[in-house]
């Protein structure tokens, strides 16, 4: 069987699994799904724009933060915090407390890869796991075809990028008043985020509105309200993730299944 | 100390690619640690909702038009509007309400 398979032709191999080989028909799928999410990044992006702006970001290093990062909630926390000349080192930690969430999401993903496919596209798709791009992945059925999140990748990653830029460049030369309506459409892509599976689950209904209430009280505290967003930000995500897992241990099939 | 912009987006970069990558080739099994898979389960609901609130009231000129972005953006999430629906939604009632404030 070993021997065999040696034998082969690898391009014989690979006709043989169409799951790794490039497909034309999967590629143009994806871009198709990946065109709403791209819209959607562009105009969320433009709200991180204004986020880096204050962070003293020029659009080139607005394009590349978001080209490299891909993140909303991990970008605009860093950018937060670099706003007031934080460490370096508190910056990892506020990017790693912020995107933890892909870990588990690329944990999941690392599941669904065909055992043959080669290894460099598990080092691509990383490069771009997010809420969204995740999302259409894991729901297609059989075996992750990474050309499909390509795809939708080659779509959504510009739209992100060039969006910060132009926030940052529109920051300055639209009115007050777009800027401030822009300024939420961030925060709608969180909500987008959060509230559906608090509509399926009571206790992430209930995390959700613990996170708020606690968050709105360290705005007042005393000694807690002196400290930055971004170190509050990781101190209650610590705590109360921590109390919650505590709490209510998720059962070993439900944290994959409700991602999916 | 002054710190350079191209470093702190160096430091993100790697950080947000390490925790993408790792998983995917190193950490190829799923964790079976019940703490950390449920902590890691609930951390984006909770870093996403301490992000949101009460920063999304600030945001705005006006912290009432705030308020109602968070409201409308939490009723259009609940009934199933996508990303880029709920996000426009959101910033169409700051333009309106500030408009009239």
């Amino acid at each position: 069987m070993e021997t065999s398979e040696k034998l082969l032709d690898p391009e014989l191999v690979q006709r043989g699994r169409p799951v790794c080989g490039f497909s034309r028909k999967v590629f143009c799928e994806g871009m198709r799904d990946g065109v709403p999410i791209a819209l959607g990044y562009f105009a969320v992006s433009f709200s991180l724009g204004i986020a880096a702006r204050k962070a003293g970001f020029t659009p080139l290093q607005g394009f590349l933060a978001s080209l490299l990062n891909n993140a909303s909630a991990g970008e605009y926390a860093a950018f937060a915090l670099i706003m007031t000349n934080a460490s370096y080192l508190e910056v990892a930690v506020i990017t790693l407390i912020a995107n933890a969430r892909y870990l588990l999401m690329s944990c999941a993903l690392a599941q669904r890869f065909a055992p043959d496919t080669p290894i460099w596209h598990r080092f691509v798709i990383g490069y771009d796991v997010t809420d969204e791009l995740f999302g259409i992945t894991i729901a297609r059925p059989g075996n992750l075809d990474p050309y499909y999140t390509y795809g939708a990748i080659l779509l959504a990653a510009p739209a992100w990028a060039s969006g910060t830029a132009l926030g940052i460049i529109a920051g300055n030369l639209l009115p007050l008043r777009a800027v401030s309506a822009l300024s939420v459409a961030l925060y709608g892509m969180f909500l987008a985020i959060i509230i559906p599976p608090a509509r399926k689950s009571r206790i992430v209904a209930a995390l959700v509105a613990v996170s708020f209430a606690l968050s709105f009280a360290c705005n007042y505290l005393p000694g807690i309200a002196s400290l930055s967003d971004g170190t509050r930000t990781i101190l209650l995500t610590v705590l109360i993730s921590g109390a919650a897992a505590v709490l209510f241990p998720v059962k070993d099939q439900e944290a994959e299944k409700d991602d999916a | 100390m002054t710190h350079n912009n191209y470093i702190y987006i160096a430091i993100m970069a790697l950080v947000s690619y390490c925790i993408r990558v790792l998983p995917l080739t190193l950490i190829r099994r799923p964790i079976k640690n019940r703490f950390i898979q449920s902590f890691l389960y609930y951390v984006p609901y909770v870093t996403l909702a301490v992000m949101t609130f009460p920063a999304i009231v600030h945001a705005t000129q006006s912290p009432a038009a705030g308020a109602a972005a968070l409201v409308i953006g939490i009723a259009a999430a609940w009934w199933g509007a996508s990303l880029f629906q709920v996000a426009v939604a959101c910033c169409a009632v700051v333009l309106i309400i500030e408009l009239f404030i």
